[in-house]
């Protein structure tokens, strides 16, 4: 037993280099989800993103239609790739309201110049304020908010072309 | 030659900025005036984990979502909100995963329990010995 006990040490030493390696090899998920899904959306007053622009609100979140709610900025390039996928789910008839993350309106009106406009509305989130009140934590993140003002669904990242009809569905079951 | 076209192209290159151009928001790297809110607040945002460096406190990262953070939390303190409100609204929004400070939760029972039973483990040896001693 006394000399068994010996090889304790070398044992544990095994068991916490094994768990290392199994950790290297199975890197940890850092996606950080919202735990708002199925929860009421933020309530907030929006702030103009770009002059002559409708200005998007928390009241417009319940206005009987379910919508996706795009958190974008002009200096996030994944941004630039997700916008022609908006856009083709702003033609497939899904309505599409934008907050842009610490941005310029002259930056927002360029950015949109040149990736095309699928937002019905924009607020403009100079301190990730609304970020920090949607439990998002970054840019691109797009939330799937039902008629009634409840958040239903949350795509971390850019919607890819890929993923068009898993949300266009997402977005009718909402109704 | 061409090797030297490469190293100089790679000399000047500069990195693809995944930053705001927007300067940190007020409260983000400034104290509070009242020094025993600046201690709260100082205090709770070495406790929220960053967001974006996940292995970081909001106080210790220079991520921009960590500095508009700092400023949220300063302003709320400001405004007379406790850190432990200010807290479960984050918690609400991300999970406990963003505090660093566990709850007394069912599944952190462990976590809480282990040093007492470790020390009391550590007594039970130790009264072992020093009995044998007595005795020899």
């Amino acid at each position: 037993m006394g000399r068994w006990l010996r090889f304790l040490p070398v044992l544990l030493l095994a068991l916490v280099v094994g768990a290392m390696v199994w950790r290297l090899a199975n890197p940890p998920d850092t996606t950080i989800e919202s735990k708002l899904i199925g929860q009421p959306a933020p309530q907030f007053a929006g702030e103009p993103a770009l002059a002559g622009k409708p200005v998007l609100s928390s009241a417009d979140l319940a206005d009987g239609r379910p919508k996706l709610v795009n958190f974008f900025a002009s200096w996030c390039v994944p941004c630039m790739a997700e916008a022609p996928v908006l856009m083709e789910l702003k033609r497939r008839g899904v309505p599409i309201v934008g907050i842009a993350v610490r941005d310029r309106p002259a930056d927002v009106a360029e950015f949109l110049a040149s990736n095309g406009e699928p937002f019905e509305r924009i607020a403009a989130d100079p301190e990730s304020e609304l970020q920090l009140a949607f439990g998002s934590a970054g840019v691109p993140e797009t939330f799937l908010v039902d008629g009634r003002g409840v958040v239903r669904m949350e795509h971390v990242g850019p919607i890819e072309p890929g993923d068009i009809r898993e949300i266009v569905e997402a977005v009718e079951s909402a109704r | 030659m061409n090797r030297l076209l490469l190293f100089l192209a790679m000399a000047l290159a500069t990195p693809a900025l995944a930053d705001s151009s927007l300067p940190p928001a007020y409260w983000a790297n400034r104290q509070l005036p009242d020094s025993r809110q600046e201690a709260r607040a100082q205090a709770l945002m070495e406790e929220i984990r960053c967001l974006v460096c996940q292995g970081q406190s909001i106080a210790d990262s220079d991520a921009e979502l960590a500095s508009d953070m700092r400023d949220m939390i300063r302003r709320r303190i400001a405004s007379g909100e406790k850190p432990s409100a200010i807290r479960a609204w984050l918690i609400e929004r991300y999970g406990p995963w963003i505090s660093y400070r566990p709850p007394a939760e069912p599944v952190t029972w462990p976590l809480w329990i282990a040093p007492i039973l470790l020390l009391v483990a550590g007594g039970w040896i130790a009264r072992g010995r020093l009995k044998g001693r007595g005795e020899r």
